[in-house]
Order: C-alpha cells, then sequence, then structure tokens
C-alpha cells in the first residue's frame, strides 16, 4: 500500500478575550508518496496553523476538529489530531514528519553553534550520518556549521533548519516558506532537494509564497483563502490558469505579471461571513455568493459558484 | 543621500564586508542584490546606524556618524529606519502590534495616532493591533514593523527582505504603499531583494541604480 497523508474536515480555532479566530476550516487534502503538494496562499489566511496542527504543536488556546490519517510503511495508521502529545513526540515528530519552520533564526537556540544543534537532532533521532553530510544536501559548507545563530545570515540560518528538519529521516516533510531569504541558486537547490525526497518515496508539503518555486516542485497546488482550502489542482493547470478568482488575482500579482495587489483587504478570521469570503473583492460575484460555495473532496476542485474556464489544449 | 565608504565589519575572525561603499539617494528607490550572506543585511545595520563598523565612514545628508545604536543622536537615528527581513527577531514578544507600531513614539513622545492610521493603511485591522507576536502570522507581524518604520517619517527606509514572507498581492500593496510615501515625502528607499523581476518593478518608476555585491 502506498504511504499517504489524509486530511479531512480539519478546522482549527483561537479563543481569544471575546473573539475566535477561524485559523483552518473544513480543509480536506491528501499528500501521496513520491508527491510534492504546495500550499499557497494570502499572508495569515491560515498555512502556518495548518502545519503545526498536523505536527501537534498548537498552543493551548486551540482547539481543533476534524482528522489526519497517517499511512506509512508498516506502522498502523495513526490519526495526528486525535493522537496523545507522547505519541506525537516519541514517534511523530521529527521521525515521521520533519517540520521545516518559518522564521528559522528564531527556532535556534542562540548560545550554541549550529552544529551542536544539528549534531543533538541526529543523536536524538538515532541517525548516524554525520552532520557535514546532511549540512551539505542543504547547501551548506562545513565550516558554516560552526558559527552561532547570530553568525549566521538568514539565508543560512534558513539552511541549517532544512537540514535539520531532515535529522530523522522522515517520510514527510513539512517545509514552511523553506526559502526565505535564499539567493535563486539556492532556491533551485532547495527544491531539487524536496523533488528528491519525493521521488525517493517521501512526500513533501510545500507551503510557500515563492509560486516560481512552487512551479518547480509540485505535483499538485493547493490556495488557501480565509482559511479555506479554496482549490485544489494539479500544478501543470493551475499555472496555465487558474479558475479560482482569488488564485487568479494572486497571479496576476506577481512582479513578472501585473504587480497589481487584489483590492481590498483579507477579510477578518474573527468574523468570516456566512458566503464566500472572497466576495467583497470579487468582480465575478453574484447573489449566490453569499451561500458558502462547495469545495468537494475531488483531487481537483474549486470552491467558487463562478469559477473561471479555461481551455487547456489537452 | 545617505553614504557608506569603505565600510568593513568583521565577527571575530570572520570578516563579512571589505571596504564596502554604497549611495542611498533621497528620492528613488535603490536596489540592492547579491548572493545569499554576502553581507547585505549587515551593510544595511551599518547604514541604519545599528551596527558600528570596523573601519569606513557613514554620512547621513552629510553629517558624519560616530556614533552609533542608542548612543547616535536622535535626529540621526530617526532619519534611517530599518525593516527587517525576520520580524520575529525585530520585535519585544510581550507588547501587542498596536504598541510595537507606536514604540517610537514612546521614545520621542510624539503622540502616536499616525501609527494607527498606517496600521490601517498597510491592512492590519483593529481587531488584529491588540494581539501579540505569537497570536498572528509572520506577515501580519512584518505588516506591524513596516508601520513602525515609517511612524517618525524617516528620510531613509532600508529593506532587507522585507517581502519574503509575503504573497505576490500583499506583496505588491506593501510596495505600493511605500512608493506613496516615497512620492509623498522624498525618501530613498534601499530595497534588498533575491528576487530579480522584483527588484526592477520596485526600482524602475523612479529610475533608481541597482548595486549588485558579490
Ligand atoms: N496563537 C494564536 N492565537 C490567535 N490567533 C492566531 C494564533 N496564531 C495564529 N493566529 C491567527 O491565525 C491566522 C492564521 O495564521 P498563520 O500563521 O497560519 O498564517 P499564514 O497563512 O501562515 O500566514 P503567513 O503567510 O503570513 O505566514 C492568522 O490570522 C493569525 O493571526
Ligand atoms: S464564490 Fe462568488 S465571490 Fe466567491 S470567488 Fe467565486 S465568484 Fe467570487
Ligand atoms: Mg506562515
Amino acid at each position: 500500500m502506498t504511504s499517504s497523508l489524509t486530511v479531512r474536515s480539519l478546522s482549527v480555532r483561537f479563543h481569544l478575550p471575546g473573539a475566535t479566530v477561524h485559523a483552518v476550516s473544513d480543509a480536506s487534502f491528501a499528500v501521496r508518496q513520491g508527491e510534492c503538494l504546495a500550499l499557497v496562499g494570502e499572508s495569515g489566511c491560515g498555512k502556518s496553523v495548518m502545519a503545526h496542527a498536523l505536527m501537534g504543536l498548537l498552543p493551548g488556546n486551540a482547539t481543533v476538529a476534524g482528522s489526519a490519517w497517517l499511512r506509512t510503511g508498516g506502522a498502523p495508521p495513526l490519526d495526528l489530531i486525535a493522537a496523545p502529545e507522547r505519541v506525537l513526540a516519541r514517534t511523530v515528530r521529527g521521525r515521521r514528519i520533519g517540520l521545516v519552520p518559518q522564521s528559522p533564526a528564531a527556532h535556534l537556540t542562540p548560545v550554541r553553534t549550529a552544529r551542536a544543534q544539528l549534531v543533538e537532532a541526529l543523536r536524538e533521532l538515532g541517525n548516524p550520518a554525520p552532520a557535514d553530510e546532511l549540512a551539505a544536501r542543504a547547501g551548506l559548507a562545513p565550516a558554516q556549521l560552526d558559527r552561532y545563530p547570530h553568525q549566521l545570515s538568514g539565508g543560512m540560518a534558513q539552511r541549517v533548519v532544512n537540514a535539520i528538519a531532515l535529522a530523522g529521516d522522515p517520510w514527510l516533510i513539512i517545509a514552511d516558506e523553506p526559502t526565505s531569504g535564499l539567493d535563486r541558486p539556492l532556491v533551485d537547490a532547495t527544491m531539487t532537494e524536496l523533488r528528491r525526497l519525493a521521488d525517493d518515496g517521501r512526500a513533501v508539503l510545500l507551503i510557500t509564497h515563492d509560486l516560481r518555486a512552487a512551479e518547480q516542485v509540485a505535483d499538485h497546488i493547493a490556495v488557501m483563502y480565509a482559511s479555506r482550502v479554496v482549490s485544489l489542482a494539479p500544478a501543470a493547470e493551475f499555472f496555465a490558469g487558474p479558475r479560482h478568482p482569488y488564485a487568479a488575482g494572486l497571479l496576476e500579482a506577481l512582479p513578472s505579471r501585473g504587480f497589481t495587489p487584489i483590492p481590498g483587504r483579507p477579510p477578518e478570521l474573527t468574523d468570516l461571513p456566512a458566503g464566500c469570503a472572497f466576495l467583497p473583492r470579487c468582480d465575478r460575484s453574484t447573489a449566490a455568493c453569499s451561500h458558502l460555495p462547495e469545495a468537494g473532496t475531488e483531487p481537483s476542485r474549486v470552491a467558487c459558484h463562478h469559477p473561471l474556464e479555461h481551455h487547456v489544449a489537452r | 543621500m545617505l553614504r557608506a565608504d569603505g565600510i568593513t565589519v568583521a565577527y571575530g575572525r570572520q570578516r563579512v564586508l571589505r571596504g564596502a561603499d554604497l549611495a542611498v539617494a533621497p528620492g528613488v528607490v535603490t536596489g540592492l542584490a547579491g548572493p545569499s550572506g554576502c553581507g547585505k543585511s549587515t551593510l544595511a545595520r551599518v547604514l541604519a546606524l545599528l551596527l558600528r563598523p570596523d573601519a569606513g565612514r557613514l554620512t547621513v545628508d552629510g553629517a558624519e556618524v560616530h556614533r552609533w545604536r542608542h548612543r547616535a543622536s536622535r535626529d540621526l537615528r530617526t532619519r534611517v529606519a530599518l525593516i527587517f527581513q525576520q520580524p520575529r527577531l525585530a520585535v519585544d514578544p510581550r507588547l501587542t502590534l498596536r504598541e510595537i507600531a507606536a514604540e517610537p513614539f514612546h521614545a520621542t513622545g510624539r503622540p502616536p495616532d499616525p501609527a494607527a492610521e498606517l496600521a490601517d493603511d498597510l491592512g492590519l485591522t483593529s481587531e488584529l493591533m491588540v494581539r501579540r507576536p505569537h497570536e498572528v502570522s509572520d506577515g501580519q507581524l512584518q505588516r506591524a514593523c513596516v508601520a513602525r518604520a515609517l511612524a517618525l517619517r524617516p528620510r531613509y527606509v532600508i529593506c532587507d527582505e522585507m517581502t519574503t514572507m509575503l504573497d505576490a498581492s500583499t506583496q505588491a500593496h506593501l510596495i505600493a504603499r511605500l512608493e506613496a510615501y516615497r512620492r509623498e515625502t522624498g525618501a530613498g528607499i534601499l530595497a534588498i531583494t533575491h528576487d530579480e523581476e522584483l527588484l526592477t518593478r520596485w526600482t524602475e518608476p523612479s529610475g533608481g541604480p541597482t548595486v549588485r555585491m558579490s
């Protein structure tokens, strides 16, 4: 049986004094062995929260609903959402799933060198591989490993956390903005490495704002808007012409295209409308849009009452 | 003109900058590009008076800088603002976003109202402004940092990979706000980014130069 992660109706709420943040709502998708799924979307739409929910790393004021079944190798299937913290800590984090956190420098201990932190991760996870080898795969020279975090550039810190995430040889790699602060050659190298990991029979969930990087490696693109997965499509189809109006606006905002921001502002996740959350910013909206568009669970889908039509040559 | 001449910086035995020169002219966007780790962020910190170089000269509108960090005169310090690559490292985690955006006013005793307006302009709702850094996304936090940077109407704004944590639409929006600020105040902007397409788009309208480090 092929390994997979299957997320169904995942929702995350944060409870603040006087407000509830709807950070992830009813998200469903799957990542299968050999695949890379890229998750893109507006800043603040819930991508990192989704990653943290899968890793069991949410803070105490969060409630989670739904399921996320991890099926790998000979191990019995595990619902990451229902699993106790003890199981996640001992068998999942770092071992079956490796997380590359956003804001890498904030995740390194300031008083210890990058090497010490990588070596510790390798030892804890029982990986006999030399630190230098792992670092090299992330694009770091041995000498760079001997620096303290404050001596690392943003891009070097990024490569250190990328290497640490791979220390336990995880089946699934969740990479949250793994290329921030990297120049093009390093972005390309990072993408090649992620692709290689997927081709080796692992799976990659790539969260990124770099659509060009996503195009390089992803098999599928999931688009989130205001806590919901509003579209999921094969990468080639997506880049040929996204069907969701938000996704189309996102592509048009690229510096290589129109460089025009989507008009209006993102909705408040504490006060989401009952219908389509993109309505106030959408030029295709009709009265129907005040009802929530169905997303469905098809591998290729779009949650919109009036999706754009593209005539893709087949 | 914000001008750095022959800047050399070493961290311990390791030399990061060797005689670097850079000029940021008012009224235009100057681009700065170069490979990962070549010292762009270090130069940015020198330009913002946050790091004393081991050698070299920094002048702000003709006045040579002799004191750095909190020792620098308030006037010089507030003339240059820096927006960091990683907002999480640049904020006090105990403050709310509103307090972060208004921080510069506490130092000067000026009223903090413009900060709120600016934040709103940057797409930060009042509901987000009462939260603390760990309760918002990286992109939301970065927008609070932009509000903080512009609060005292600096004459030079240094943007160090300011938009790597932002989606394309928010990036275009934020840069449009900064461009409006530049046109309105005649400020000089230094745009540091690895994204060549972004660099072209950002520097073109004002016809500013792009400097390449190696
Ligand atoms: N601990 C928390 N308490 C309350 N709200 C939170 C908390 N953490 C995150 N949020 C909110 O949840 C929403 C989703 O945040 P998340 O960090 O997932 O965004 P993101 O899509 O990763 O954004 P970015 O692209 O800027 O990194 C945001 O609106 C954020 O303000
Ligand atoms: S459902 Fe309606 S408002 Fe929402 S994206 Fe589609 S057309 Fe626009
Ligand atoms: Mg995030």
